[in-house]
């Protein structure tokens, strides 16, 4: 098989059009996510052979209403049609739009036209046309629009092959602009901007001035230029309004005769659904139970595949250990990669099962709705309606989360999402504190129907959203920023969610997770196993040091050696570490086993079970492989005779890891998003002050 | 007193007469809000911010700041 020639293709449309639908059928599972250079959008990609020697590269843009961008995700649409030598810069755009919205569709369209790129029109959910009582004259649109137009539903695969055979032969497109609009707005004035950039087409030449941000592709000459223009900013503006005003006449006049509604037909389900989702009782009441439903699926459901994944990786370690020679490398197998690949997997069910709910509220146009009810009460806390998906969406990871607050388009609302969002109790936070509350809250029922143990983790839960909104709120009063808010959604129309997409996000969001979070808590588990099974010459010689000892002479073979492998632990490096910091967190309850669990969840929370798991694995002689958790039960801490995770320690533990600002991934991405390394700073340390300092009160004031 | 979209009845329908233009995001304008165009809100959010309104075939939520600045006519 042969193909030999590529056509770059990007997909660009308003949101809510089905373009990721459509994206989906003509990749399929050939897809990649990669990230644009700088910046942490995703760039979807993917691959469609068209025939046997061309095939189409695809990016799916950001959805955007518009070409001028107001949010970071839509900047990127701008960035890549502007740079010609960039290595996204398409042969040919495709524009969806949605049939019941494409008088607002089509002002994207005409702007994208102006570019003078090769560009093709399709009309997406013509499923839906004689339901909703629309009539297209095909051939007397395309003529106006100077274009090809093809008529889709992406969902019922109508269409896909047609766009196939007009992307082959995208160079017959027509290239011209619709309409002169800038003679229109004056004559004069774009002709001067036409001379003073002759190497490009005048659209793009207009684009460049009315921005605000510096395009890195202009050469020096072109970026004084640029400059000079944009000083008479009152008449920029003034222009772009009057383009816009003029680009909404335009497809007024094209539409009013090649497209025909006949609004009898309209049904008002949406009407209805509206009233009641948006209501002032029913619709919290609706978007609790979903929250509810939401937190049931993670806990519940999730933890029936999590036992059946920790189960397998503890009897394939204990098997490795019996088929293979004994030696470093079988050690390095079943004490650090094993269970360091399980701590990763075992996430797999909480995130995707999060994120199919997620991707369904989205889908179904729901998610806009609760953005509408929330927005006022948000904006009290400093952030806005849109926080709220960061907010939920936290509860699986604070990665994906904050960069799902880069559609917030004021930049104080979108910091403070940020900034409180890592208080969410997120997936890694979950294993650290099933393992505690295991171990010092009763499985006792609660008035029959609850459990004691169920309600601590609500109690967590909600812990961690107070801290986020009180956060919020004090970030409100103290941060200084001029707020020029500008909030427009769209309130789409109720659609039945499409299962392939959910999957494709699904599948998407999770290898992200793993690739991502995954690859630091893989690497530390293998570190922390190598800090842990070697360290300086007492180390090495703590068979004989024990051996000689007089008080081990009349002791049994097992417990000689449990003594010096507990020995070596405390003399290996990673035991080293955890004595230096002992004296910091003895206030807490600590002592230097917890303290190597501590240092090493500094880089990812989750890695503290992983930690624990590692420590009282060479603690132990290695045979008798119970769970992490009856071997946790069963220490004793030296000082006091009594079990070393008893109840002060274990609140104070839970309350440390409910406030620590421990993960690597959340403070690159904070810092990659707010550019500055002035704002995980803040987080890190304040949310480590707070968590030292609740942990130390919550200690001794149980003890 | 000028009548605004934020002053506007559940489910009454009214003209744009004037955006003022320092104030509103050009953003609005290409989601559809154009003097001239009809608008008609269709609801408000409890708390009575933001409003729910349908221009010019989009249905679009904004908040009563906004609202209040884009002035309207009855027919």
């Amino acid at each position: 098989m042969g193909v030999d020639k590529v056509i770059k293709v990007a997909l660009i449309g308003n949101p809510n059009t089905g373009k990721t639908s459509l994206f989906n059928q003509l990749t399929g599972l050939k897809q990649k996510v990669g990230n644009y250079p700088g910046i942490t959008v995703e760039k979807k990609q993917g691959f469609c052979k068209l025939n046997e020697i061309i095939k189409a590269e695809i990016t799916d843009l950001p959805g955007t209403y518009s070409i001028n961008p107001t949010s970071m995700d839509e900047t990127l649409v701008l960035d890549t049609l502007l740079d010609e030598k960039g290595n996204t810069f398409p042969d040919v755009i495709i524009v969806v739009v949605d049939i019941e919205n494409i008088k607002r569709n089509l002002l994207l369209f005409t702007q994208i036209k102006d570019l003078k790129i090769p560009t093709i029109l399709v009309i997406n959910m013509v499923d839906q046309m004689e339901r909703k009582g629309i009539k297209i004259n095909v051939p007397l649109l395309e003529a106006q629009l100077k274009t090809k137009i093809v008529l889709a539903s992406a969902r019922k695969k109508i269409g896909i092959e047609q766009l196939k055979d007009v992307l082959i032969d995208y160079k017959k497109l027509d290239t011209t602009p619709i309409s002169n609009i800038s003679e229109r707005i004056d004559k004069e004035y774009f002709t001067k901007l036409k001379n003073a950039f002759k190497e490009f087409p005048l659209y793009k030449s207009w684009l460049l001035i009315t921005q605000i941000q510096e395009f890195e592709f202009l050469s020096e000459k072109q970026q004084e230029l640029v400059l000079k223009f944009r000083e008479d900013l009152d008449c920029i503006k003034r222009y772009q309004h009057r383009e816009t005003i003029l680009r909404y006449q335009i497809i007024n006049e094209i539409l009013k005769e090649s497209f025909v509604v006949d609004t009898a037909k309209a049904t008002d389900l949406r009407g209805i659904l509206d009233r009641i989702l948006t209501h002032k009782v029913f619709g919290y009441v609706i978007f609790s139970l979903i929250l509810l439903f939401i937190f049931q699926g993670i806990f519940d459901w999730a933890s029936y595949p999590m036992d059946l994944i920790d189960g397998a990786f503890a009897s394939l370690s204990s098997w490795v250990k019996t088929v293979m020679p004994p030696g470093t490398f079988t050690n390095l197998i079943a004490e650090g990669i094993i269970p360091g690949i399980g701590g990763v997997v075992i996430f797999i069910p909480q995130i995707a099962i999060l994120f199919t709910f997620i991707s369904i509220l989205e889908e179904t146009g729901y998610m806009s709705r609760v953005v509408f009810l929330m927005d006022k009460i948000m904006r009290r806390f400093g952030m806005s309606g849109k926080s709220v998906i960061p907010l939920i969406s936290g509860t699986a990871c604070a990665i994906p989360a904050i960069m799902a607050s880069r559609n917030i388009s004021s930049w104080k609302e979108r910091l403070i999402t940020i900034l409180v969002v890592p208080f969410t109790t997120c997936s890694a936070r979950l294993p650290v504190y099933a393992i505690l509350i295991a171990l010092i809250i009763p499985n006792k029922p609660v008035l029959g129907i609850l459990n004691l143990q169920g309600l601590t983790m609500m109690a967590l839960y909600l812990l961690g959203f107070t801290a986020a909104i009180l956060s919020s709120i004090l970030l409100h009063k103290v941060l200084k920023i001029n707020n020029k808010s500008l909030f427009v959604i769209e309130m789409p129309n109720y659609k039945i969610p499409s299962i392939k997409n959910i999957f494709y996000e699904v599948v998407e969001k999770t290898k992200a997770f793993i690739f991502g979070a995954g690859k630091i808590i893989l690497a530390l588990s293998i570190v922390l196993w190598f800090l842990a099974s070697n360290g300086p010459a007492s180390f090495k010689n703590a068979e004989e040091t024990i051996t000689s000892q007089d008080k081990n002479k009349d002791i049994s073979k097992e417990e000689l050696q449990k003594r010096i492998a507990s020995y070596k632990l405390e003399n290996s490096y990673i035991g080293y570490m955890g004595k230096t910091i002992e004296p910091i967190i003895k206030p807490m309850g600590y002592d230097w086993k917890i303290g190597i669990a501590l240092i090493s969840s500094f880089a990812a929370r989750e890695v503290f079970v992983g930690a624990l798991a590692t420590i009282y694995n060479v603690d132990s002689d290695g045979e008798d492989v119970g769970t992490i958790k009856q071997r946790m039960a069963a220490e004793i801490n030296p000082d006091t005779g009594k079990k070393r995770f008893d109840f002060p320690t274990g609140i104070s533990l839970l309350l440390f890891y409910a406030f620590a600002m421990q993960c690597i991934g959340t403070l690159a991405i904070v810092k990659r998003e707010t550019n500055s390394w002035k704002w995980p700073i803040l987080q890190l340390v304040c949310m480590g002050v707070l968590a030292y300092v609740s942990a130390i009160i919550a200690f001794n004031f149980l003890s | 007193m000028f009548k605004t979209i934020a002053s506007l009845k559940i489910g009454e329908k009214a003209f744009i007469e004037k955006l003022c233009l320092d104030n509103i995001p050009l953003k609005l304008l290409e989601m559809g809000c154009l003097p001239g165009i009809e608008v008609q809100l269709i609801q408000k959010a409890p708390m009575q911010d933001p409003l729910y309104i349908k221009v010019n075939g989009s249905h679009l939520a904004i908040r009563k700041e906004t609202a209040e600045k884009i002035t309207v006519v009855n027919y």
